[in-house]
């Protein structure tokens, strides 16, 4: 059989991605994927007859501009992938203890106007708020567009890439990016508390800073995960993007673009192994048999599985097999679907006498729009559902993003019926006492639902069905390790020069021909696709 | 009251105790190891270079690799290729981390197909444990179950054919069998630190005491004496012999990259078999391999004459080091340092002053003129040295197997 030039494990988007980017470059490439269907954590499945849902993520935020561009993924017509993008201009509802809501939208003016009956003062900073927050975002996207600088050994290429990097950083300003540096190792409520008092709009934005980790609002990094969702989103407020037809036609669309660009997709077929000769990979071994011979691998999977799970650990020296199984992976998210009966209806617009406290009516009308529903009223109720967490229990209040998909496509559910989405964190993956089973997922769903029904009282009458998944329902489903959606946790020490191990942050692994382009490489995860095209910068950098 | 103390006997210190007039004691792995029994240690050093004597090496590092992954975690470990090793036989080898650089040297026995001891300076258990993933091997340390004796010197072949019902006289230079001493079943190799002819017996601790009565009480026409580490270290000076922490430094224990050493920069490029299976360190060495290195381990003998000019200018003749000196001093070549010696002493055996060196690989040709730094009455002076090759004493008797 004539080896191709990359089989790419996994058909998530990342690995298609990094397909289409080789295929492009002229590379013979075959992608193998497990599932029957491409996309990885951006499925779409038929829980029930007639619903579409949104198993993994339920958002999109930002695929990295040059892929989107570069790729024509928006664009109709048959050379086009035809994604449809929607996006409501309310971004996010955030309903409070006393029945107002919070909402944010893109808008710093009118988000301004939002944030006033919680905090005149707050809603004057705003807008500079978003202006700083966008200035550090922006510095850190030149970090994720380059690779991470090597520093022991480094040759005289090395110290040309610094160099570069150095001269992007001081275009943006001097400011900026000691700003960066302040801000990265801080904690989020730290980061907050310098700007505002409203301790709903505090909440509301410090969800942001926690999302996939297993660490508080109150943890070192926190800031700079609130700065990791905004690069590419394009402002502090995170776009709410959805796909037309559900998450899933976003692998159909990259599936559709590799393809274009010349590979091969092959789903329904699970890699056994990587084989290695010589400390040379040379190909994979199929679980259902066959090998398929390929003069480079390239994983989406993430490093765990793949450097532990498929090469034979003779092939890597000890020290680092150590760095790969201090990985910290520490899963968290949950995810919980409901098919609804009728429209939620929020406390605060659901109730006519109520439709005068802030946000009210205005609230209902951004959860019918398609904004997604954060329940964090405040740094403290996130804190305290870490609290839980922390001791290897779920969150008996936790926090949550919920997002009612039929709003922006009733496609998804049968007529009059609706399709309420919820990340729910924090969910551990390894539980002090027990492990996961079917009783214990049911009463995550209740906790799920009586947390949710708090701010939505018609909640509980108006479930039709539920489904729930556990991090260990996750971690089964999308191959995630411990359940944890970034392929790894994103704590300071496991982020750029650290990710996935210190050393190895340039998709590279010790075994030559052998790379890593998941979410578990630089600039990590959140369906941005940066791992994936960085990669095959990499390789296709190798080849020359 | 009695503070129980940090430093063991080994398994024959009811023996060596009562020996050691001199009462000089050095720490080895936790282990008393005699420095000399008598006040001085010349008759010892003697015994091993002209009739036999006994060296205690019990606190070397044991270990026991049994069970069908033992040949691929050896393999995986050390530099040599142990598909090749037959039964019976013993490979000297180092060991590396991933970027080749030397962690530890040592002996690997093949005692069966699938059965294999392994000695060692440094504790290896983790990084045997760390390399052992995947395979299907039992991993034992025998350092305190298994004693070991080394019987060194020209002497020894026939004071052990006298005690022992194996075939000794047959068993050739890094050969290793197993027979019975007086009785008590042992593993005897012939193998040693000295240079000479010589084996070491490896029995159960708890046959150590009559192991030791048995060869000392049939040493005696072959001139048999215990010797201590300050004698066996003049021996391994002459042979040549790398030690642990005076010739190079453990890579795991390094503080910066230059205190480390790939097998090539120690002189021991000829362990490295980079067809062999996968060994960590063994992609960094292919890449060293393919440029010649920078540093090159030699022997060096210092030049009498010189010696005696820079004695002579304090009116003293050359003072001569009496035991093996473990400091490192300069060496330079053309007026600019090019190396350092880190082993130096007289050989009374070849009446020259001798040392190991680590030079710059353009000034280790051997026959190159080099000074040595000499410290003269508290005074640095400099003598002239030439490069020299190590082993500086090789006599036939070592691998000749009558």
């Amino acid at each position: 059989m004539k080896a191709c030039d990359a089989v790419v494990i996994g058909a998530g988007h990342n690995g298609l991605i990094a397909a289409a980017y080789l295929a492009r470059a002229g590379l013979r490439v075959v992608v193998v994927e497990r599932s029957e269907a491409a996309g990885g954590c951006g499925a779409t499945e038929e829980v029930w007859p007639g619903y579409r849902v949104d198993t993994g993520a339920h958002s999109l935020t930002g695929i990295d501009p040059r892929v989107m561009a570069g790729f024509g993924l928006k664009e109709a017509g048959p050379r086009g992938a035809g994604l449809d993008l929607m996006s409501p201009a309310p971004c996010v509802v955030s309903p409070q203890p006393e029945g107002e809501a919070l909402i944010l939208e893109r808008d710093p003016a009118r988000t301004a106007d939002l944030i006033r009956p919680f905090s005149a003062r707050d809603a004057a900073r705003w807008p500079e708020f978003v202006r700083a927050m966008s200035r550090a975002s922006r510095a850190l996207g030149v970090l994720y567009g380059t690779l991470p600088p090597r520093l022991a050994g480094a040759g005289r290429g090395d110290l040309w890439e610094l160099l570069r990097l150095g001269a992007k950083m001081n275009r943006l300003g001097r400011r900026d990016a000691l700003e960066l540096m302040r801000l990265i190792p801080m904690t989020v409520e730290e980061l907050l508390h310098e700007w505002f008092e409203s301790e709903a709009l505090k909440g509301t934005l410090a969800a942001e800073g926690i999302r996939g980790i297993c660490q508080g609002p109150l943890a070192s990094g926190t800031g700079y995960m609130f700065l990791h969702h905004m690069v590419g989103a394009g402002g502090v407020v995170r776009r709410r993007r959805q796909v037309r037809g559900g998450m899933g036609a976003l692998g159909d669309a990259l599936r559709r673009v590799a393809v274009a660009a010349g590979a091969e997709v092959r789903l329904g077929h699970e890699v056994a192994s990587i084989r290695v000769e010589d400390g040379h990979a040379t190909g994979i071994a199929l679980a259902g048999g066959g090998e398929i011979a390929a003069s480079r691998v390239v994983s989406s999977a993430d490093p765990g599985h793949t450097l532990l799970g498929l090469v034979d650990p003779g092939e890597l020296a000890p020290e680092f097999l150590r760095a790969l199984d201090n990985i910290k992976y520490r899963g968290v998210v949950a995810k919980v679907h409901l098919a609804l009966g009728e429209p939620p209806r929020l406390r605060s617009g659901g109730d006519a006498a109520q439709t005068a406290l802030p946000g009210g009516d205005v609230a209902q009308a951004a959860l019918l729009a398609g904004a997604a529903i954060t329940v964090a009223p405040s740094i403290h109720y996130i804190e305290r559902a870490y609290d839980d967490a922390k001791y290897g229990r779920p969150s008996v209040r936790p926090v949550l993003d919920a997002v009612l998909t039929t709003a922006l496509d009733p496609s998804l559910a049968p007529e009059g019926c609706h399709l309420l989405s919820v990340a729910s964190q924090y969910t551990p993956f390894r539980l002090t006492h027990g492990s996961w089973n079917a009783e214990r997922r049911e009463a995550l769903g209740d906790a799920v639902v009586q947390a949710l029904t708090e701010h939505i009282p018609n909640l509980e009458g108006a479930i039709l069905h539920r489904h729930v998944l556990t991090p260990a329902d996750l971690a089964d489903r999308f191959a995630l390790p411990e359940g944890n959606i970034h392929h790894g946790e994103m704590t300071l020490d496991q982020v750029f020069l650290g990710r996935p191990v210190a050393g190895w942050a340039r998709y590279r692994t010790p075994i030559d021909g052998l790379y890593l382009c998941g979410a578990g490489t630089h600039p990590g995860g959140g369906l941005n696709g940066r791992p994936g095209g960085g990669a095959a910068a990499r390789i296709l950098r190798d080849l020359k | 009251m009695r503070v129980p103390s940090a430093v063991r006997g080994t398994p024959f210190h009811e023996r060596t105790g009562p020996l050691c007039q001199a009462g000089n004691w050095r720490r080895w792995a936790g282990h008393f190891a005699a420095s000399s029994y008598e006040p001085t240690h010349e008759h010892e050093y003697q015994a091993i270079r002209s009739a036999c004597a006994l060296i205690d090496v019990s606190p070397l590092y044991k270990y026991r690799l049994s069970g069908p992954g033992a040949a691929a975690l050896a393999n995986r470990v050390v530099t040599r290729d142990v598909d090749r090793q037959d039964v019976g036989r013993v490979y000297y080898t180092p060991w590396c981390d991933a970027a080749g650089k030397v962690r530890d040297d040592g002996t690997l026995h093949r005692l069966g197909a699938s059965d294999f001891r392994l000695t060692s300076a440094e504790p290896t258990l983790t990084w045997l444990h760390e390399n052992a993933r995947g395979l299907d091997v039992n991993i034992e340390e025998e350092t305190e179950r298994v004693a070991a004796l080394a019987l060194q010197g020209p002497r020894s072949r026939d004071l052990l054919r006298r005690i022992t019902d194996g075939d000794v006289a047959e068993l050739r230079y890094f050969g290793v069998m197993s027979a019975r001493i007086a009785g008590i079943a042992a593993e005897i190799s012939r193998t040693g630190y000295t240079g000479d002819l010589g084996y070491e017996i490896w029995v159960r601790a708890a046959d150590a005491i009559p192991l030791w009565d048995a060869l000392t009480a049939a040493g005696g026409p072959f001139g048999l004496a215990p010797a201590g580490m300050l004698a066996l270290d003049m021996a391994r000076l002459e042979a040549g012999l790398l030690l642990v922490d005076v010739d190079f430094i453990p890579a795991h224990r390094a503080i910066i990259e230059g205190q480390k050493s790939s097998p090539y920069e120690l002189g021991l490029g000829w362990t490295v078999s980079l067809e062999a299976s996968n060994f960590v360190g063994r992609a960094a060495l292919r890449a060293e391999r393919a440029r010649p290195p920078a540093w090159r381990f030699r022997g060096i003998a210092l030049d009498w004459e010189s010696l005696e000019a820079a004695y002579a200018t304090v009116g003293l003749p050359p003072q001569l080091p009496g035991t093996t000196l473990r400091d490192s001093v300069p060496l330079y070549a053309g007026g600019r340092q090019v190396g350092y010696a880190t082993s130096r002493g007289w050989s009374p055996t070849l009446k020259t002053y001798l040392g190991l060196a680590h030079l710059e690989a353009e000034s280790a040709v051997v026959g190159t003129a080099l000074e040595i730094e000499v410290t003269v009455e508290h005074r640095r002076r400099r003598a002239g040295a030439t490069v020299a090759k190590a082993p500086f004493f090789d006599p036939e008797r070592k691998r000749a197997t009558p």
